[in-house]
């Protein structure tokens, strides 16, 4: 039996939640440890915590906060954002988080990636990709159509200057710093190679779609799904519980997340369960 | 999860109910290994004193004992071993304490591993670990839902799985015991996975029960019960008739 997990992503910086989560009986809507309870009340999966405020001067308070989320909820989360060193991920699964999530840091230096692998187990180290389409209007020519006929390079060796299409067979370009830096690396081979390298699990991000709405990159979501053994977790895009069935049934996702549907009570756990339910996908009943 | 039940709170001191006051005291092995301070703290959420520690007086003195793991099982065994855990599992075992094992402290257990052919296991349990079928996604890394075989009430398995046939646990593994007498739980993942077995003083468990929201902290309230009764008293979890009203046997 397969079933889909359904992972809310709470944005955090020096260690409260940023961005505003509006649940009508909270009163303190920064702490992430009442946030993460809420969550595992309304039957939420597993639990991303995206430190967006990253720096290493803070380190110290998403170490914190890793407790203190430890000491009060009992299912699994993970954090990302700022891990750069094998440190920085003992710290945190140190702490009581789970898993740890790389991305910035390891397209930069794939060997984290195996360093972090080695020393705690793939299951515990997840990385997070965060793609574009590659643009259309680009002067060198990022056409599709180009780039299916030129599938030859691996797409990891290409320097940002000589980007062209064949750095990029995909299509999907992998983006970092948050998706403003263009990296010439391909999001299908970096997956591949990622998984190579030992992460347990790729966290995919369209930032075309991201707080756009528009539902998933399923064509994204499905490239990488094909290409890698590990569980996906399809995200960015979720603008109703009605678009998180087909980031599974089109794009192969093992898991959905998404943070302002469930952030700002438009819906509930139970909500996105029970549209993933009514799709004929399996979950665990929240 | 709706439905928390406020009985796994630990507001009430717990131990309360058993004259003494002590909250039973559970050491977790503590052989560098992964993230132990889930299991500590479900543990003390459930009334439980427990340490994380490798220090061998306080592991004998242990009620009980927790063996945790993650990574791969030649990982595990060489630390644990290096750490001269191996024989503190043991002495456990063999004392008759209430002993828990965890994911790969579970696996562990058996004598050896497909995942790391040539590396010996504690062999406290006969059998041996093998890879989740090619057919599914390795790892499993996803909520499954139990499926109990039928035990008596007063035995391991009816002790620590009362109530939680057909409840819902958090698995990360690709590889899993193969089953046999001792499998108590199973869950369906490419067919039949071992998710659970039961011996004598040991039950060991593939999913973290420790990260498995309410049902998991049920689980380990079961446990920390056989701790505090083994608490002063030596008891015999197999004779524990005061509990049998409150076990449901598995369909």
């Amino acid at each position: 039996m397969r079933a889909i997990r359904v992972i809310p992503c709470l944005d955090v910086a020096e260690g409260r939640v940023v961005k505003g989560v509006n649940f009508v009986d909270l009163r303190d809507a920064g702490d992430p440890v009442k946030l993460a309870a809420e969550y595992d009340r309304q039957g939420a999966d597993e639990l991303v915590f995206l430190d967006i405020g990253a720096s290493h001067e803070n380190r110290d308070t998403t170490v914190a906060m890793a407790a203190a989320v430890a000491e009060e909820v009992f299912i699994p989360f993970t954090i990302g954002g700022g891990v750069r060193t094998v440190d920085d991920a003992r710290s945190l699964l140190r702490a009581g988080a789970d898993k740890v999530s790389v991305n910035s840091a390891a397209v930069a230096r794939p060997e984290l990636i195996a360093e972090i692998a080695r020393e705690f187990g793939s299951q515990c180290c997840v990385v997070a990709i965060d793609g574009r389409r590659v643009s259309t209007e680009r002067p060198e020519g990022g056409l599709r159509d180009e780039a299916d006929t030129a599938r030859t390079g691996n797409g990891l060796d290409g320097q940002a200057e000589s980007r062209d299409a064949s750095d990029i067979p995909s299509g999907f370009e992998v983006y970092t710093h948050g998706g403003r830096t263009p990296t010439g690396i391909d999001v299908v081979e970096w997956a591949r190679r990622a998984v190579d390298l030992g992460a347990g699990e790729i966290l995919l991000t369209s930032m075309d779609r991201d707080g756009t709405g528009d539902g998933f990159d399923h064509e994204m979501t499905r490239a990488v799904t094909d290409a890698v053994s590990v569980p996906v977790i399809a995200s960015g895009g979720v603008g109703g519980v009605g678009d998180l069935a087909p980031g599974v049934v089109k794009g192969g996702a093992d898991a959905v997340l998404a943070a302002t549907i469930f952030h700002f009570g438009q819906a509930t756990i139970a909500d996105a369960k029970d549209a993933l339910s009514s799709a004929g996908l399996t979950v665990r009943p929240a | 999860m709706s439905g928390v039940d406020q009985g796994l709170e630990s507001e009430a001191p717990a131990g309360a109910s058993n004259g003494d006051g002590r909250r039973p005291a559970i050491a977790v092995l503590d052989y560098g290994i992964g993230n132990l301070r889930s299991a500590q703290k479900a543990l003390e959420k459930v009334g439980a004193d427990a340490h994380l520690t490798d220090s061998p007086s306080m592991i004998e003195e242990a009620d009980g004992v927790v063996l945790p793991g993650v990574g791969a099982f030649g990982a595990c065994m060489s630390a644990l071993r290096e750490a001269g855990l191996d024989e503190q599992a043991e002495q456990a075992v063999a004392d008759g304490r209430p002993f828990l094992g965890i994911c790969v402290g579970m696996q562990m257990l058996f004598e050896e591993s497909e995942e790391s052919p040539g590396v010996a296991g504690l062999g406290l349990l006969p059998g041996r670990v093998v890879w989740l079928p090619d057919t599914v996604k390795r790892p499993q890394m996803q909520w499954n839902r139990l499926s109990c075989r039928p035990f008596a009430d007063d035995s391991m398995a009816g002790r620590m799985l009362r109530g939680l046939d057909g409840s819902w646990m958090y698995f990360v593994h690709s590889l899993a015991a193969e089953p046999s007498d001792l499998t108590a739980a199973t869950v369906d993942y490419g067919g039949p996975v071992v998710a659970a077995v039961a011996a004598d003083n040991i039950f060991a468990a593939q999913f973290h029960p420790e990260k498995s929201a309410e049902p998991g902290l049920r689980l380990l309230a079961n446990f920390v019960e056989l701790c505090r009764d083994q608490q002063g008293s030596g008891a015999d979890i197999n004779h524990a008739g005061d509990h049998a009203a409150d076990l449901h046997p598995a369909s």
